[in-house]
């Protein structure tokens, strides 16, 4: 049963990722991009994260592909990228051959080091009917907030930055001709 | 490593992770639409959650979705901050693609 989900997401996952790199149209990329999220939620349920799965459907496939979306919608969305032409030549070829070699060094790490992983944690709880059906989220919940509450703050300040960064960098100025920066 | 009974190991989640990330790593080299190369980082970005996830099953460890959760928000802020000097950017010009941006004059 684990192997039928994990071949059918896994089959999402790629296929959405090739979708997102050959499609020219990006609102085409962006719900190939939808497909992969989805694929990677599966994969995360089937891996007992489930809170995990539930964040990655909300914050990533609710809001920022949403983002992208509302961004292609307001550059314009009928400018198609031409992928016939590559201005340099060698670039295509040269991103094959380094990606080949990426999967195969990644590839030739993980089947040698299969071997040396083994459990050192203190466990993961599995919802069942001694630790409720909420175990996931209370055990990641006390990671959070009590080993990593530090970063979880920092957190904080980090999203108001960007939110701040983003309003200064696309406002526009009362005298919007030429400089906006200043 | 790859058990007769067809049962996916961390083996088999990590090998997807790898094939993902270098899917995503291929898309930001030849793809030149600024947008297009930020969703290849997000699948790159999710090919990393991948393994963090299926590392964290393996060891038996929750510290591996902690940083899951972590690296989604800074994933949300870097693409937040990222669409809006793709906006102010682009807001002045009319091709789209990131050879255009090649002199840094706003």
């Amino acid at each position: 049963m684990e192997f039928f989900v994990f071949v059918c997401a896994a089959i999402m996952v790629l296929l959405g990722a090739v979708g997102v790199i050959v499609r020219k149209h990006p609102v085409h990329a962006a719900l190939s991009l939808v497909l992969t999220l989805f694929g990677v939620a599966v994969l995360f349920v089937s891996q007992e994260a489930h809170f995990l799965a539930a964040v990655q459907v909300i914050v990533y496939a609710g809001a920022i592909v949403v983002l992208f979306l509302f961004v292609i919608m307001l550059l314009g969305v009928d400018r198609v990228e031409n992928l016939r032409t590559e201005p340099l030549t060698a670039q295509r070829p040269l991103a094959i051959i380094t990606c080949l070699g990426l999967v195969g060094v990644l590839v030739a790490a993980i089947v040698n080091g299969s071997g040396v992983l083994n459990e050192r944690g203190e466990g993961i709880k599995l919802p069942d009917l001694q630790n409720g059906p909420d175990a996931n989220t209370v055990q990641l919940a006390e990671s959070i907030f009590s080993k990593y509450v530090v970063a979880f703050e920092v957190t904080s300040v980090l999203l108001v930055i960007a939110v701040v960064g983003t309003v200064l960098l696309t406002r526009k100025t009362k005298s919007s001709t030429g400089s906006q920066t200043k | 490593m790859i058990s007769l009974t067809l049962v996916p190991t961390a083996t088999w989640y990590l090998v997807l992770a790898a094939v993902l990330f270098s899917i995503g790593t291929f898309g930001v080299l030849v793809r030149r639409n600024p947008l297009v190369m930020f969703m290849c980082i997000e699948l790159m970005l999710n090919a990393v959650n991948l393994t963090f996830v299926a590392l964290a099953r393996e060891l038996n460890d929750i510290n591996g979705q902690t940083i899951v959760f972590f690296v989604m928000v800074v994933a949300a802020a870097e693409v937040v901050v990222g669409l809006g000097i793709i906006v102010s950017i682009m807001r002045n010009r009319s091709a789209l693609t990131a050879d255009d941006l090649a002199e840094l004059k706003g």
